[in-house]
């Protein structure tokens, strides 16, 4: 269908529709946590509204439409309104460069995992200034920790990022992706050893690039009330909701990329998508699990993990996984 | 005596332009109810701690004077209304003290049951509250929460069988208990039992082979044997820092001596070590409970004449101390008589409020995030300390 429209048009048309999925999978991937996390603490969850509360999500997005906007009248006003803004497009910007299926994509550029990379961590800038405009100790606290964080983890998100790459010989998304393409065995979570453990890592560096718990410092609501979002109310508040999520299910959708093969899947050709969003759910779900079974760790402890322990891990698995490839080629198999 | 500067400051060798004074409560997440805490920071780390208590006082020793004896334990049990029952045996104990009233033995095994039922309450609630200012009400924390609630629910339904009430009870009166237990309790209450001794073993199943909980609990405010003794603590924070004291054993009241238990006691004083002492205390009270079941006398639950006034009980001129071991360490209230059907004057000794003093000792040095878990493993409730 998209090949049959103008390149003009469909630049046009695939952002919007990509836009407008991300936003309806956004609204509703936060009721499958509601429910994952309700079963995990023997509680049934959201039921009231619609069968099985299926409509909980989109009372949520009317409520917080038709809340009073609450600006602070010690804050910074301009930093203060343009932060979810910020926020935000970053965290749709990610989806930019992700092919749902072959071709099925805004933009399949060659550099389309280090677009992804380092749009993700555009975030920060938002984060801060939602924290610094907000004029309030809780917030100004918490974006001090979102820097500390986000810059101590990212390196570690690239490099184990990275692997898959190495793998594919690509940095092209659709690439690594068809790289995968064929049998369960081929997906690079099933490449021995290395495989395993760059997805353990990247799944640990995701966490903490989220900011969900235990690396959830910035939200911190025992300590730091809900952190940098703690005077926005109303959009502005449902706009920072919104970015955190698409950034998860970003995030979720490069690890089914990078790790899980992507599209491949059983059944013809055209299940791709389905199969590529389950596994995206997967993803979502893993990080879910681990989130509501575990207690935040404190703030020295999260960069002594990431600057002890995982930098150098995803640093070594990177080099050797690089000498594997290497050896591979020569060796010719 | 402690030296003051000590602890009131930390220096921690700051570089910083300035330092952040920031306020934690009154209105704050993981303030336990109303506590207000100003924190001085450099940085993420806190150098000064002031707590700041009195947001929840509702004049409970005036108001005693107010009220009768029979009156009174009613109301008692709002002192601290995580262990209600608790607070209604310190007042009862007092007034018998005053009294010489005889207490029949199957009420003082009653006595015992709900006490160490109580106790069992108060720690699950305890170790829910604590997660949860460590994990977060949107994380793990809340999930161990929301199991150690479901457990506490069972407690109290029991109490609802037992008084009619779930939290605030006037199970405790003068000379005895007002209840007897109904058919089919006993029965009940084991089964309850049973089932939340498997579940604290679930629970530490979860927690202590947990990096992260570890990573947080342990060698944090690390309370030293010596602190403990001049602060003034009690409870399991003071079996945590090593000192082997319960008032249950060191000065067995309402027929404890008849009971077999062991006193836990840990000796590292940090928030592990508190958590280990009540893991441990849980086990100890429901073997109580089951004792207490078992060897439950026959015969009447009070030696007085059932209510029918609230002036009905005298008690002759006098004054006496009497105390408990509650869940969270002595409880006792100080009563004069004037041989009147009141009180002429009560004092309670509430054991948060000792344990409450202990935070500016051993906050300073710490980060934010442990201020917060320092703070649960304390575990205050605002409505004892401020009463």
């Amino acid at each position: 269908m998209m090949a049959a429209l103008p390149p003009w048009l469909t630049l046009l048309i695939a952002p919007f529709v990509v836009l407008n999925v991300v936003i309806g999978l956004v609204t509703y991937v936060t009721l499958l946590e509601r429910k994952f996390a309700a079963r995990m603490q023997s509680r049934i969850g959201p039921y009231r509204v619609g069968p099985h509360g299926l409509l909980q999500p989109i009372a949520d997005a009317l409520k917080l439409m038709m809340k009073e906007d609450v600006v602070p009248t010690a804050a910074d006003r301009r930093i203060y309104n343009l932060a979810p803004i910020v926020f935000l497009i970053p965290c749709m910007l990610i989806f930019a460069t992700i092919p749902f299926a072959p071709g099925l994509g805004v933009a399949d550029v060659n550099i389309g995992i280090l677009f992804f990379l380092a749009v993700s961590a555009m975030e920060i800038v938002g984060l801060f200034m939602a924290g610094w405009g907000s004029n309030n100790k809780y917030a100004l606290l918490s974006a001090m920790r979102a820097v500390n964080q986000i810059i101590s983890y990212d390196l570690p998100f690239i490099f184990s990022a990275l692997v898959p790459v190495l793998l594919a010989g690509s940095l092209k998304m659709s690439d690594i992706a068809a790289a995968q393409q064929g049998s369960l065995l081929k997906w690079f979570i099933f490449y021995p050893v290395i495989g395993q453990l760059a997805f353990i890592m990247f799944v640990v560096a995701t966490l903490a690039a989220e900011n969900r718990v235990p690396f959830d410092i910035l939200e911190a609501e025992s300590e730091l009330v809900a952190g940098f979002r703690v005077e926005y109310s109303g959009m502005k508040f449902a706009l920072i909701q919104l970015g955190e999520y698409a950034h998860m299910i970003g995030s979720s959708f490069l690890g089914a990329l990078l790790f899980l093969g992507a599209w491949s899947g059983p059944g013809p050709e055209y299940l791709g998508p389905i199969w590529f969003l389950l596994k995206a759910m997967f993803m979502f779900l893993v990080v879910t699990w681990i989130r509501w079974s575990f207690v935040r760790i404190r703030v020295d402890q999260i960069l002594a993990l990431s600057w002890k322990a995982l930098l150098p891990a995803t640093l070594g698995l990177l080099i050797s996984t690089a000498i594997v490839v290497v050896w591979r080629t020569s060796a010719g198999f | 005596m402690l030296d003051q500067s000590t602890v009131s400051r930390v220096e921690m060798d700051w570089s910083g332009p300035e330092r952040l004074t920031m306020n934690m409560g009154p209105q704050h997440p993981s303030a336990h109810g109303v506590f207000r805490a100003i924190v001085t920071l450099e940085g993420e780390t806190v150098v000064a701690v002031d707590a700041v208590i009195g947001y929840l006082h509702r004049c409970h020793e005036k108001l005693s004077e107010t009220l009768t004896y029979a009156q009174y334990p009613s109301i008692a049990s709002k002192t601290d209304y995580v262990a209600a029952m608790t607070s209604e045996f310190a007042y009862v104990l007092a007034a018998e003290e005053i009294g010489k009233f005889e207490v029949p033995k199957r009420a003082q095994y009653l006595r015992v049951i709900v006490a160490e039922l109580q106790r069992i309450a108060s720690h699950l609630l305890w170790l829910g509250t604590w997660c949860m200012d460590m994990g977060g009400a949107l994380g793990g924390g809340a999930t161990i929460f929301l199991y150690c609630i479901r457990e506490r629910e069972l407690i109290l339904d029991l109490f609802e069988a037992l008084v009619g009430a779930r939290l605030l009870y006037g199970f405790f009166q003068v000379g005895g208990t007002r209840y007897d237990i109904p058919d089919g309790w006993a029965q009940k209450c084991r089964e309850t039992i049973d089932v939340i001794d498997s579940r604290v073993d679930e629970y530490q199943r979860m927690l202590e082979h947990n990096a992260f909980f570890l990573a947080r609990a342990k060698g944090v405010g690390i309370v030293s044997r010596e602190l403990a003794q001049d602060v003034g603590i009690a409870g399991p924070l003071l079996r945590g820092s090593g000192i082997n004291w319960d008032l249950r054993r060191n000065a067995p009241y309402s027929s404890y001596e008849d009971f077999d238990f062991r006193v836990p006691v840990e000796t590292d004083g940090d928030c592990y070590a508190r958590y280990r002492v009540r893991m441990a205390e849980f086990r100890q009270a429901i073997t109580i409970v089951r004792q207490a079941l078992d060897k439950l006398p026959s015969g009447p639950i009070s030696s007085r004449p059932a209510l029918k006034s609230v002036a009905q009980i005298r008690i002759p001129k006098g004054e006496a101390y009497a105390r408990v071991e509650g869940p969270r360490g002595e409880v006792g209230t100080y009563m004069i008589s004037d041989g009147s059907a009141k009180p002429y004057r009560m004092k309670w000794r509430g054991a948060s409020f000792s344990n409450l003093a202990i935070l500016p000792h051993i906050i300073p040095g710490h980060k934010v995030a442990d201020v917060v878990a320092i703070m649960g493993s304390v575990d205050p409730v605002f409505g004892e300390v401020d009463r």
